[in-house]
């Protein structure tokens, strides 16, 4: 099925919760606003017409400018062979967003990931810690005024140190 | 393997007062049958397994945030060291998103070179894969035939590129070099071998009992589980979902060619059990042969690189492209702001998808079976972390 059919019939069940859709890009988008994303992720997946199966990629941005993080969800449905890319634009300064990892199993990381790396919250997620980065770093690398630490637990990062 | 049979039998006959208790070990990040820097916390009542919860991050090298500082053809040969045993689907990878960005179109001649790279180096991996597998088991001879044709094939590709293990071969719109001369000649006269070589691989170890016991049954993960968990590649297909990006989603010349995807049928035990990820691997590498049988009678003359800028700006917007690496269907998120630097890139692997999993089809299985589990869903330690 198309973005343009799916956001119709998701503006259907969902009114105002489905924001705009944007098809004329290369893989055409629909926004969702983040308080329904997991209910959308549920109707998507269940609903035997769309059949989204597997979360193939969860990503998270910084924009800093526009003041929000922007998770993008990648749907793919290995029943009818087609895509649906979703987004959700969450508050910058307090990103929290319900989690979808009780639809795919697979988001269960990629939220880990996005909560390690950009400092979202998944409302639901059982095990919500970081995964990538040591339990006890400050800061989320990925957001864009980000700086680097002078040092961790006493060990230079910084290239200068080692030419002493 | 009748693991639940065993716990109650033990049950039955364990004497009063002589109660076990489930004992926390640690496996890793050093040990030599994790494939690299991978961690477990193991929770263990005697020899079965209750969980193994994977703990990751020991290769974080912070790839996607270097992206954003040394632009589009500086990331180039970072995206080698994203997956260091089959870098050229990360080059090719790279490569896609970019020119799928800008509009670019690749001489044909340079998707064949593409093609014909990424197809020895997908042998590559699955002989490391599959032959790292069996010496985890425990058989240690297989190990060495397996690494003696990939050694012929870290060869080919230093000749084409340079580099054994770190290719850094493509570039945005094609690759940087043509073929080498008598290159196709040479590669014909291995892929000769190696089909001998990979009969007397099956000969030697596939149908061999003890292997087989040691596989069959272990861990079956459904299709269902699979694609829910978005496992890509040989472990999906070993559950019997029939999907190969180069076939479903066909990108580069692979339309152009023909050749079929194996797909596990659990013909000894169940289906998507280890045998059947072994098998699928060991078949691949068959149809990458023919594949590159192909490639080779059909090469086009022709330049191998599109003009390319040497100031790449690709316009503002995002992008999603797929390649079928030897782990799996690699997915790439690229986003640019029409400046010279990638805005965000985020990079979906296989074994991440891979390492996800295995809390959740550990639990109940004999604490030496986790080993087969691990190689047999072929775990790249720095495709994890990036």
């Amino acid at each position: 099925m198309e973005t343009a059919a799916i956001h119709q019939r998701l503006s259907q069940s969902f009114g105002s919760g489905i924001g705009e859709s944007r098809l004329e890009v290369k893989d055409p988008w629909i926004f969702v606003e983040p308080p329904l994303i997991a209910d959308v992720a549920r109707f998507v997946h269940d609903d035997p017409d769309l059949a989204f199966d597997s979360l193939s990629n969860l990503s998270a941005l910084d924009y800093k400018a526009e003041n929000h993080i922007q998770l993008v969800y990648h749907l793919f449905s290995y029943r009818h062979r087609h895509w649906l890319i979703l987004k959700v634009n969450a508050d910058r300064d307090n990103p929290v967003v319900p989690s979808v990892e009780s639809i795919w199993k697979a988001a269960n990381w990629h939220e880990r990931e996005a909560y390690d790396l950009l400092g979202v919250s998944f409302t639901g997620h059982p095990d919500l810690r970081r995964i990538l980065l040591p339990e006890d770093w400050i800061g989320h690398p990925l957001r864009k005024d980000y700086v680097e630490p002078v040092e961790y637990h006493g060990i230079s990062t910084r290239r200068e140190s080692l030419l002493r | 393997m009748g693991l639940a049979g065993f716990e109650v039998e033990v049950e039955r006959e364990g004497t009063q007062g002589l109660e076990t208790e489930e004992m926390t070990l640690n496996m890793g990040p050093q040990h030599p049958s994790t494939h690299g820097v991978l961690r477990f916390v193991v929770k263990a009542d005697g020899e079965v397994m209750r969980q193994a919860i994977p703990d990751i991050g020991y290769l974080h090298r912070s790839i996607e945030k270097i992206s954003e500082k040394v632009g589009y053809h500086g990331f180039m040969p970072y995206t080698d060291r994203v997956d260091y045993v089959a870098a050229m689907f990360c080059n090719q990878g790279w490569g896609m998103a970019c020119e799928k960005l800008a509009n670019i179109e690749v001489p044909k001649r340079g998707e064949y070179c593409r093609v014909i790279a990424s197809e020895l180096n997908r042998i590559a991996s699955h002989l490391l894969s599959v032959g790292t597998m069996i010496l985890d088991i425990g058989a240690t001879t297989p190990f060495f035939h397996a690494i003696r044709e990939r050694e012929k094939i870290n060869d080919l590709l230093e000749e084409l590129c340079g580099a054994r293990l770190t290719y850094n071969y493509m570039r945005i719109g094609g690759v940087a070099w043509d073929l080498p001369p008598g290159f196709v000649e040479r590669s014909i006269d291995f892929l000769d071998n190696f089909e001998l070589a990979a009969r007397e691989f099956e000969d030697l170890i596939t149908y061999n009992k003890i292997y087989v016991e040691r596989l069959i049954d272990v861990c079956p993960i459904s299709a269902e589980k699979a694609i829910n968990y978005n496992l890509t590649g040989p472990n999906l297909r070993a559950s019997g979902v029939s999907y190969d990006v180069r076939r479903d989603d066909p990108y580069s010349i692979y339309r152009e060619l023909d050749f079929q995807v194996p797909v596990g049928k659990g013909e000894l035990g169940t289906v998507g059990d280890c045998f059947d990820r072994y098998i699928v691997r060991i078949r691949e590498m068959n149809e990458s042969v023919k594949i590159l049988r192909q490639c080779f009678a059909q090469i086009p003359p022709g330049p191998v690189i599109a003009k390319v800028p040497r100031k790449f700006k690709p316009p503002a917007g995002d992008v999603f492209i797929r390649v079928e690496s030897a782990r799996g269907d690699m997915g790439w998120y690229v986003v640019s702001d029409g400046s010279e630097f990638p805005y965000r890139v985020k990079i979906r692997t296989g074994s991440f998808a891979a390492m996800s999993i295995i809390d959740a089809i550990s639990s109940g299985i004999m604490l030496a079976d986790l080993v087969a589990v691990i190689a047999s869903l072929d775990i790249v330690a720095p495709e994890v972390d990036r």
